[in-house]
């Protein structure tokens, strides 16, 4: 049986919000995908179903917690980016914390914990927010060295911290490429009225 | 549970130096048909009160003249605790010191459940604590202060003001949207900090797994 999800990673492959709902009034043919729309809108339900597993995969692996469900929750129609706007806040600041954490640590001579304290408690504030488990924790273990003035320490967190956070950001990702194909796929299903 | 004037006239500042906060506790509070208004910092926030040093000075003044007055009339504040100069601390006690200000409700919010800043907010005047990150469940729980303090002049509430206890026994229905038990109490085992079911509101004598929602306010029905 034919795979009907959108094919390929030739069409949204930077993540961006192009929805390119014009295309549901435009000729029978989605420019992207080169699929019937039709077709497409039976990829709804497919859609819905990994962005579900995706989301218990994260779930299970404690990468995010309830509070990620929180913020869907507060999307609605009135406020249909809300989720990836606050996400992209959250990627935004977080790569600029990391980046002055990291510019901290590589200076030999370093001993200035108390700033390092302020741009943890900012990262665990955020992380927290919008329902990033494991950075958080790892933040929160990152802070502990820190105030032992323990160096190594916070090298060896810095490092665990960067990488979850990377791992994190490439299934946020893949989590809004599939919602916005779902969107697109929903679009032409139900087209949009207003 | 009829109320007397549609929720989206009551107006409320948002005090918050992390912008994913202000975007959050904005989002939580539009979403419950409230006006919002968020600055960054207290100084900004006592600004768009039109707080005047004066005022403290004078206790039984008039709310306002005409150089300070608010462009809009504000229901509620709810400040984040830690903000680089001006703490959500600092902020509160000099709303309370201002004759022109002290009648409006304050909200203290945390990442850090830490019982004697609790405490000493409570002490100050602040009508809740949350821990952070705040939840649809803790908005709801705004509506009764604001309305409280807006119509305090034509009816007298029943209960109690309890503001300067910390500790409260009271029975409270419990909010639709919770699971809790529907009666709280304070004393409470040791706290459960770092369970899954991550608790948001502190106690005095610590955290309950059971998410229990304690009452620092002198009301006792939403």
């Amino acid at each position: 049986m034919r795979d009907i999800r959108p094919s390929g990673r030739r069409d949204n492959t930077r993540g961006e919000r192009k929805y390119g709902l014009f295309q549901v009034i435009s000729p029978s043919r989605s420019a992207k995908t080169g699929l019937p729309l039709w077709l497409l809108g039976l990829g709804v339900d497919r859609l819905r179903t990994d962005m579900s597993r995706l989301l218990a995969l994260l779930f299970h692996q404690g990468v995010l917690d309830e509070q990620f469900l929180q913020l869907q929750q507060l999307q609605d129609g009135s406020c249909p980016n809300f989720v990836s706007e606050v996400i992209n806040i959250y990627f935004h600041e977080s790569e600029k914390l990391l980046r002055n954490l990291r510019g901290l640590l590589s200076d030999r001579e370093f001993s200035d914990y108390k700033k390092m304290g302020i741009h943890l408690n900012q990262f665990m504030g955020s992380s927290s927010s919008i329902g990033a488990k494991r950075v958080r924790n790892v933040c929160v273990a990152f802070r502990a060295a820190s105030e032992q003035n323990n160096r190594a320490g916070c090298l060896r967190a810095l490092e665990l911290l960067e990488h979850e956070y990377c791992y994190l950001k490439n299934k946020l990702h893949e989590f809004f490429q599939i919602e916005q194909q779902r969107v697109l796929a929903a679009g032409v299903r139900y087209p949009i009225q207003n | 549970m009829g109320s007397i004037a549609t929720e989206s006239q009551f107006h409320v500042l948002a005090v918050d130096d992390s912008l994913i906060e202000r975007k959050l506790i904005e989002r939580l509070l539009k979403t419950s048909s409230y006006q919002v208004t968020t600055v960054d910092s207290g100084s900004k926030a006592l600004e768009f009160l039109g707080f005047h040093e004066d005022d403290q000075n004078y206790p039984n003044q008039p709310s306002v003249s005409p150089n300070n007055r608010q462009e809009m009339e504000v229901d509620l504040i709810i400040t984040d605790y830690c903000m680089p100069g001006m703490t959500g601390y600092d902020l509160l006690k000099k709303i309370k010191e201002s004759s022109s200000l002290r009648n409006i409700p304050v909200v203290i919010m945390s990442s850090e459940n830490v019982r004697t800043r609790i405490r000493r907010c409570l002490e100050e005047g602040a009508e809740e604590f949350f821990l952070k990150p705040v939840q649809l469940s803790d908005v709801n729980r705004l509506r009764p202060h604001m309305m409280k303090a807006k119509y305090k002049d034509h009816q007298e509430p029943p209960k109690q003001q309890v503001e300067e206890k910390s500790e409260v026994e009271m029975s409270i229905q419990s909010q639709q949207e919770e699971d809790e038990l529907p009666h709280e109490q304070h004393q409470q085992q040791p706290q459960a900090q770092g369970s899954s079911n991550n608790k948001r509101k502190a106690l005095e004598e610590g955290l309950s797994p059971d998410r229990k929602r304690p009452r620092y306010s002198g009301l006792t029905v939403v």
